[in-house]
């Protein structure tokens, strides 16, 4: 931010300025490459989630298996579900708002460039400080709901890695949630008022919102958790007066908004997919939109359906149940609207609709099964048995999961130019959807059958063996289709069709600038006059057919001047800083001394990182 | 804490004709004081007892919304700012004041019988 | 010339600066921090299984002082701001540094409100109303701690020189202003429920 009449400020070193390589990488805050890179890593994570849920059906394949003993899956049983949750489905769904935020509004980068590399560094950092348990005394152990006081008492140190793990990765995700909303409210292109809005970005405000809100209520209820592990306090110690049913309302205070958190993005892309590939506007624009908020605000009165059988009494039972069914009404809303946009659509079967129709139909199923938990009776025999593992792994990933990758499909052009294979994304729908069925939809027989979660085996003659087996197949299955996706983009990437600007005929103002954008993203930002304005530009009346597009008129005022943020090590800095003070809590709860030391270590890093990036100018003139 | 403004500021921050002055905000400043005393006051006085709480619900109010409406400037600025912290303000009432009242229903109040 | 994020008139779909915005959604957020752990209390400083009960152990003219101290400090921030949004440097290091004073009187009397709980026996580990009162009002006062480290920053960079021009200057304190206002609103929450309200 050089003033005119000032000499250009330095700041504590000199600044970066490599835009390739390593370091280039390493220092970006340029919002395709960091979506690039969340991308990437959660994907990588994904494979070990998935690698992790392999094990997990493999013990499961039959009886008394011997695959794992009853330690070691529970910490894989933990690490599969804060794996994908953390580390897969929420920062895959950040990569596709990191990169297509700012395209689809207009804008040349998101509001905080650096605070935006910060919350990615944060986020490896934490993933990969909770997967370092492993190695250092083994993982989380007491699942990913972390319940007290099983979480507080148990003697392995999983669950303090659990307390400060999940607590990094929450500061990054407040960070992005703080970026993406300043960004969607305050740097749109002219003329691109709210209801001009693509859904995927409604969806993106929704969620940050809830992000916003949701996560200082987990972080206090971890801090209570590491308090009571590491510093002996009572918030959950029964013998103190500690009451368990705390943490479950502040954990669900958490939990229930953040299950929306993963939906609502998957929710936003197939509202964008869908269109396009019906070749029809989307039907009930504004009704889809006020469902997401809808969904948003009434995603916090539900949580204690989680906690049903927890004994809260039948006034509280009762009013959450009534709550819970009253949330189905605006997914209804929007699947019916997913619905009346394909009605009569010219629809082409590409891979990204593929996905987006394998996302409603999966996603319909699993919010079914989510409708009979809302009747407490029935929820009664239900919780804590495989129907619930069903149930979640038909909305996180026949729904999450296929949107995401509708997303990934329908926009991998964009981001590299070339495109996936249409053969091969087909065999990798094809592969995912039928092995994905295998695994989880016999899982609503063996639940309502009686088998337990949780437990690391079953005994012979419960009558559970077949469905298991057909399961831990379907899983087998999975890890083929992934493998076809990581096929597939090797190959895209040797020989890939080249992608143009505009390779699916698109709607929305991404579609108008190269597949990659260059750096700054628009060459003038554009004057949005219309919802689907770039539709409109290319299909105005009186434009013959086969005439090229004309280019949309900018005018917005920035001639000549494109300043983009400058790349900063700063955000990494500060970043690094962070596990290395959890590290030093891990070594006071282990008694091992140099913790305190450890902890103002990481601290100080943090803050004078901090303080050189507040004085740093955030365009080095 | 002069109040004449110089050139500068006519060029420099459009809004600061909304801005109270530093009068004002010492004004304001009396009155959360005097409103502090009070609420020690109302602890000590034995014949106000019952209504204690109430009464100190409402002084704290005053003060929380003095201090956000006049030195935040949450009175003087866009309705958008209000509406992000009022957002979580209400929230936070809203989720607490029901999870606090599912405690009261399932026990004796906020500290149900511990079993031991 | 011409940056974006820096003057008054920069382009913003809605006219107000981002980084104000983005301090307003952070507080909202802070508000469900609060929640949360003040519903911890509410919940806990009944069950005294052992060690002091709240009303054994407050001074409540103590912390009376305390707070009409923090409170204070809101005055001094606020005369800051007006201070540079009328150019006066000097006045803006006056009221800034009053106010990191008037911070870190608080932190004292909170450090020795601490020590001499623990003399009397609550400690974190005492009960659940020990380890919910002390994480309570230890994060309110970590929050103090780091407004305070702002607050003397923001001196560091008027001394240098980069609080010019005016505009920018104001936005940046304005901005630790409203944190610091906020941080002074929690302990008036703190103040009534911990301190005043009577428990059983």
């Amino acid at each position: 931010m050089a003033m005119a009449g000032t000499v250009a400020r330095r700041g504590l070193f000199a600044r970066p300025t490599a835009k390739t390589g390593v370091w280039g990488w390493m220092t970006t805050v340029d919002h395709k490459k960091i979506g690039i890179l969340y991308g990437v890593t959660a994907f990588v994570f994904f494979l070990i989630g998935g690698l992790e849920a392999i094990f997990i059906r493999l013990q499961l394949a039959g009886p008394n298996g011997k695959i794992l003993d009853a330690e070691l899956y529970n910490q894989f049983f933990t690490m599969h579900g804060l794996t994908m949750i953390f580390l897969v489905v929420m920062p895959m769904g950040v990569a596709l708002m990191n990169f297509m935020i700012p395209l689809m509004i207009g804008a040349r980068d998101v509001a905080f460039p650096r605070l935006n590399a910060f919350s990615y560094w944060v986020f490896l950092l934490g993933g990969l400080f909770l997967y370092s348990s492993f190695f250092l005394g083994g993982a989380p152990d007491g699942g990913w709901f972390g319940y007290a006081p099983l979480s507080t008492t148990l003697e392995t140190q999983g669950m303090t890695f659990y307390s400060l793990g999940l607590q990094i990765l929450g500061i990054a995700s407040l960070a992005g949630a703080v970026n993406f909303i300043v960004t969607i409210v305050n740097m749109r292109a002219p003329g691109m008022t709210m209801m001009r809005l693509p859904v995927f970005i409604w969806m993106s405000l929704v969620t940050s919102f809830l992000l916003l809100f949701a996560m200082p209520v987990i972080a206090v209820a971890l801090f209570q958790l590491m308090f009571d592990r590491v510093f002996d306090a009572n918030f959950f110690r029964l013998s103190a007066g500690g009451d368990p049913i705390l943490w479950q309302h502040l954990f669900w205070l958490f939990g229930h908004p953040e299950v929306y958190i993963m939906i609502l993005p998957a929710m936003g892309i197939v509202s964008d997919v869908l269109p396009t590939f019906a070749r029809k506007p989307l039907f009930g624009y504004a009704a889809l939109v006020f469902a997401g908020i809808a969904i948003g605000v009434m995603g916090w009165g539900v949580w204690a359906h989680h906690m049903f059988a927890v004994g809260l009494g039948p006034v509280a039972n009762s009013a959450f149940a009534l709550s819970t069914m009253f949330i189905a009404v605006p997914t209804g809303v929007k699947i019916f609207n997913w619905l009346g946009t394909l009605w009569g659509g010219d629809i082409r079967f590409k891979p990204p609709l593929l996905f987006a129709l394998g996302f409603v139909s999966m996603f319909i199923i699993g919010g079914l099964s989510g409708v009979t938990h809302a009747i407490v009776p029935s929820d009664a025999q239900q919780t804590d048995t495989y129907y619930i593992v069903a149930h979640f792994h038909y909305v996180l990933f026949g729904g999450a999961i296929f949107g995401l990758f509708a997303g990934l499909y329908y926009w991998w052009p964009k981001f590299f130019g070339r495109m996936l294979g249409d053969g091969i994304g087909k065999l990798h729908f094809w592969l995912m959807f039928i092995g994905f069925n295998l695994t989880f939809g016999p899982m609503h027989i063996l639940g309502l059958q009686g088998q337990p979660r949780r437990t690391y085996t079953y005994p012979e003659g419960m009558g559970w063996d077949v469905w298991n087996f057909v399961e831990t197949i379907g899983a087998f299955v999975i890890g083929l289709s992934a493998l076809t996706f990581l096929v597939n983009v090797v190959a895209s990437r040797r020989r890939g069709q080249e992608a143009g600007a505009d390779p699916w005929d698109g709607r929305t103002l991404e579609w108008s600038i190269s597949s990659p954008p260059p750096e700054h993203n628009f060459d003038e930002i554009p004057v949005v006059r219309d919802r689907d304005d770039f539709w409109h530009r290319k299909y105005r009346e009186n434009v013959p057919a086969g005439e090229p597009a004309p280019v949309i008129a900018g005018g917005a005022g920035d001639h000549g001047h494109i300043h983009l943020p400058s790349p900063s090590y700063f955000p990494l800095l500060a970043a690094i800083g962070i596990p290395i003070a959890a590290y030093g809590v891990v070594l006071i709860g282990r008694e091992v001394g140099g913790g305190p030391i450890v902890i103002a270590a990481g601290l100080l890093l943090t803050l004078l990182s901090v303080f050189g990036w507040a004085i740093e100018p955030g365009t080095e003139e | 804490m002069s109040e004449t403004q110089t050139s500068m500021e006519h060029v420099q921050d459009p809004h600061l004709a909304q801005h109270p002055t530093p009068r004002k905000y010492v004004n304001i400043a009396i009155i959360l004081s005097i409103v502090t005393a009070l609420e020690v006051a109302v602890y000590y006085i034995e014949a106000v007892q019952d209504f204690l709480v109430p009464m100190l619900a409402i002084m704290a109010f005053v003060k929380f919304v003095l201090v956000a409406a006049y030195f935040m400037h949450l009175r003087f600025d866009s309705r958008i700012f209000r509406r992000f912290f009022v957002t979580g303000v209400l929230l936070a009432f809203a989720v607490f004041g029901i999870v606090m009242w599912i405690f009261f229903l399932v026990g004796d109040g906020p500290s149900p019988t511990v079993g031991g | 010339m011409g940056t974006h994020e820096v003057a008054a008139d920069h382009h913003t779909s809605t006219g107000l600066d981002n980084t104000k915005l983005a301090m307003w959604g952070f507080l909202g957020s802070e508000c469900l921090f609060f929640g949360s752990l003040i519903s911890t209390y509410l919940l806990y400083r009944n069950r005294v299984l052992s060690g002091p009960t709240p009303h054994e152990i407050y001074d409540i003219p103590y912390t009376s002082v305390s707070s009409f101290v923090l409170l204070m400090s809101s005055l001094t921030m606020v005369l800051a701001l007006a201070a540079i949004q009328r150019g006066d440097h000097r006045g803006l290091r006056v009221w800034l540094l009053a106010t990191a004073f008037l911070g870190m009187t608080f932190i004292g009397g909170q450090i020795y409100e601490f020590t001499t709980f623990v003399e009397e026996g609550l400690k974190l580990q005492t009960s659940t109303f020990g380890s919910s009162f002390f994480v309570l009002t230890g994060f309110h006062g970590a929050h103090v701690t780091v407004g305070i480290l702002m607050l003397l920053m923001l001196v560091g960079m008027s001394l240098a020189g980069r609080l010019d021009p005016v505009s920018e200057g104001s936005r940046k304190v304005e901005l630790i202003g409203l944190y610091w206002h906020f941080v002074d609103i929690v302990w008036i929450v703190i103040f009534m429920i911990v301190y005043l309200v009577p428990t059983n």
